[in-house]
């Protein structure tokens, strides 16, 4: 297929991907805000929601106040935030318009209702009473869009391009997660198990869609390095890093010929970690340092991918 | 464009001919259904149906981009959900009269690029080879078949019952047959009861054909040619239409960044690393199709795409150079080109024309100006246009300095009363000024698929039927037994 196709197809999906996390972010801190004492201050419970989106800095050039309103509207629906769910889904529907010959007519309908349905949230002030409904609305279209794709695309290259969009971006977007929620949560390994921790790491696994997944695995209390090894190492998790780079590789298997090598090898090395790991040595050498790693990786396959792929000559 | 005016001569104080009603109350014999059909429902029903295609066309997305907004501001062209009916042997006749007209075209554009056999015999004057329009680099090039306008969009007028007339032949890139077929799908979904009523030809296999033709013109010994539609870019007006066509036939949509020259061959660029490209249908002008011998400053094409072609490389649909048929000047001579080439007698007739290169001719137009529409030859879309019965005086005499200093660059023609159908407005049903654009498509043999745009003026009056100036489309039924 056309790398310039490719492109416009993995970065769809990627963009998707991407306005889904930040409203399980958002809806999961606005709740977390309801707890009585979940933070010193608006700041403390707001800023992390701008860390996992990788925005602190540009928000703070860009509001004076720290106040919910203004970072739900920022991460929201600011259109000069690039990583606001505005403009990913702006960003996700113009790149699908650019291919949509190359997407199915369902999908493509579907991608382009998103988009018209979007603005009946424009209109209206979405801080308060409707911030769920709409996070509720952004993770549904979200399952919309890659159930059409898999219900009506044909396995083919741009198939996988989409949903190798889709894995990339969410393994970036859980690992930044837990590694913001972990380092918070834990600053000198106190013990822990009072209520607001309770609240906030059951928000963590709400984030992922993993509260209910750690009940039946676990049916104990919520224990961090739990929560860790769920989101790192356990591969029936769906949201896991391991989940998401058995697709990945699987993904790559795909590809025939030269091109796919070295993507295939960064994301075998990345995979091994994840599938021969043991969560016990990844403490021991530090669980922010094993995430920070893990994301730059991401990254570099990421680069990989569209070296190989999508700006090919 | 298309003007009509109460003062046309012949159809002086008479109202146009309407397709439902003709020229009086009675209902035409093909919409008798149609009539009982539409009184037994309320208006409110058909204004719901009305909106219920605007949800959905926009959900669809056949939607285009204003030049200069935002891309927020993406447009929808109107679409009337009252069908315009054309009998079986109505379509007979004009589906005969165009491909007749359009066969003739591909042999002129043949000749003039060869031979000129046609100017040797002194039917087509010689100045037409310095028509801005006409490519030399397109002289002795051989193109697959002898097919040049593998698309031909031939708009065509009615006056009367059995008055038809060609108001242009579009050979370059004739778009808007994705609303022909769009409009069709929405119709059967908004009114699947009126399909059961009426047996009205399909028109759904018209990218299959367009396919199959594409194939068949692919340089001489390409086994299983790779056909490819090379569009300006996602802001192009018609990119709805370039993504609809190229995923309907399974091809890719690329653009000219997408392609390049090698080796006398064109590639594009894939996953997989350059793959050879055999046959293009291109929806960009010629001017941008190659940087290297057209405007250096194009974005859009592919540098060295000429060159490749000219040798046989690869094949562009529609050809370089078909500009100099359906040029306005050259229009007046299709009925002798169809004389010449095919020794038949033109079925459909052309729009009678004043030529102004002609003394006789010029001396009738500028004692008649407020009557006429005067056209600049090699323009498009209205600009060098005098429109007699709306212009004023002095917009008359500015003109007729224009036309006395170059007649040779204008042609005139009587206002026609174009025909109308009856269209769902905001006062309710109302008639309004309608044209035609079928599509023919040339490969192997010249076919059409039973149907056509039909655009209408939706301006109460207008004979503007253009979607950049109000214009709307509306379903074409060809019926098959009626």
């Amino acid at each position: 297929m056309l790398s310039r196709t490719a492109d416009h197809l993995y970065w769809m999906a990627r963009y998707i991907e991407r306005a889904e996390n930040m409203a399980r972010v958002l809806d999961v801190t606005y709740k977390m805000s309801l707890v009585p004492n979940a933070a010193d201050s608006e700041a403390a419970l707001w800023e992390p929601a701008l860390q996992i989106a990788g925005n602190v800095e540009a928000f703070e050039a860009s509001h004076v106040e720290y106040t919910a309103a203004n970072v739900i509207h920022y991460l929201a629906m600011d259109p000069n935030n690039p990583s606001s769910i505005y403009s990913a889904l702006r960003s996700a529907r113009e790149n699908a318009r650019a291919v949509r010959a190359a997407l199915s007519t369902e999908t493509w309908e579907n991608i382009n209702t998103l988009w018209l349905e979007f603005g009946q949230f424009q209109a209206v002030d979405i801080s308060e009473s409707s911030l769920s409904e709409f996070c509720d609305w952004v993770k549904s279209r979200s399952h919309l869009f890659r159930g059409v794709c898999f219900g009506t695309m044909l396995r083919d290259d741009a198939f996988c391009f989409v949903r190798l969009g889709t894995f990339i971006e969410r393994a970036d977007n859980t690992a930044r997660l837990l590694d913001v929620k972990y380092h918070l949560l834990l600053p000198d390994e106190e013990e822990i198990g009072g209520a607001v921790d309770y609240y906030e790491w059951s928000a963590v696994l709400r984030a992922v869609s993993a509260f209910e997944a750690y009940q039946k695995i676990f049916s104990n209390t919520i224990e961090p390095w739990r929560v860790a090894e769920l989101l790192v190492l356990r591969d029936d998790m769906p949201r896991s890093l391991h989940a998401c780079f058995d697709e990945i590789t699987s993904i790559l298997d795909q590809f025939s010929g030269q091109r796919s090598r070295e993507p295939r090898r960064v994301a075998g090395e990345i995979h091994a970690r994840l599938h021969f790991g043991r969560m016990e040595e990844i403490f021991q050498d530090g669980l922010h340092e094993f995430l920070e790693e893990f994301v730059t990786s991401n990254n570099q396959l990421g680069m990989e991918i569209q070296r190989s792929f999508l700006n090919a000559h | 464009m298309v003007f009509a005016s109460s003062t046309d001569m012949d159809m002086a104080s008479r109202i146009p001919f309407d397709e439902m009603h003709a020229h009086g109350d009675a209902v035409r014999e093909i919409y008798r259904v149609y009539d009982a059909w539409l009184k037994d429902g309320s208006m409110q029903q058909l204004e719901r149906k009305r909106q219920e295609a605007e949800v959905l066309f926009r959900r669809v997305g056949i939607t285009f981009n204003v030049y200069g907004e935002a891309s927020g501001n993406e447009r929808l062209i109107p679409f009337d959900v009252i069908p315009r009916l054309l009998g079986a042997a109505e379509w007979q006749m004009l589906s005969r009269g165009v491909i007749q007209r359009v066969k003739a075209l591909n042999m002129f554009l043949h000749d003039i690029y060869h031979g000129q056999e046609i100017i040797k015999a002194g039917i087509i004057p010689a100045g037409i080879l310095t028509n801005a329009q006409y490519r030399p680099e397109m002289y002795g090039v051989d193109v697959p078949g002898g097919v040049y306008a593998h698309i031909a969009g031939v708009d065509l007028v009615r006056t009367g019952e059995s008055q038809f007339y060609v108001l242009e032949d579009n050979l370059r890139t004739p778009s808007g047959v994705s609303y022909m077929l769009e409009n069709r799908k929405m119709m059967m979904r908004l009114f699947p009861e009126l399909f059961r009523r009426y047996s009205v030809a399909p028109v759904e296999h018209y990218p299959q054909v367009l396919m199959n033709n594409l194939r068949a013109v692919a340089p001489p010994g390409v086994q299983d040619p790779v056909v490819v539609l090379l569009t300006p870019g996602a802001y192009n007006s018609a990119y709805f239409e370039h993504a609809f066509l190229a995923q309907q036939m399974g091809v890719e949509l690329v653009e000219g960044q997408d392609l390049f020259v090698r080796n006398n061959a064109v590639y594009m660029r894939t996953t997989e690393g350059p793959r050879r490209v055999d046959v293009i249908y291109r929806r960009i002008d010629d001017d941008y199709l190659d940087p290297l011998v057209f405007k250096p400053e194009s974005m859009l094409g592919v540098p060295g795409l000429l060159s490749v072609y000219r040798n046989g490389g690869v094949t562009l649909a529609n050809a370089v150079g078909t500009g100099v048929a359906d040029d306005k000047a050259t229009y007046v001579h299709v009925p002798d080109m169809i004389r010449f080439y095919l020794g038949e007698e033109p079925i459909l007739s052309n729009v009678p024309t004043y030529q102004l290169s002609r003394t006789e001719d010029l001396k009738y137009v500028l004692d008649h100006l407020p009557e006429l529409v005067v056209k600049e030859v090699q323009g498009s879309g209205g600009y060098g246009m005098l429109v007699g019965p709306t212009a004023t005086k002095q917009e008359i005499e500015e003109f007729r300095l224009r036309i006395l200093s170059a007649p040779g660059h204008y042609i005139a023609q009587p206002t026609l009363a174009l025909s109308t159908c009856p269209t769902l407005v905001e006062q309710g049903i109302a008639p309004r000024h309608v044209d035609l654009r079928p599509f023919v498509l040339s490969g192997k043999t010249v076919t059409l698929v039973p149907g056509a745009l039909c655009r209408v003026a939706l301006k109460e009056g207008s004979l503007v039927v253009n979607s950049s100036q109000g214009g709307g489309t509306k379903d074409t039924w060809v019926l098959e037994n009626a």
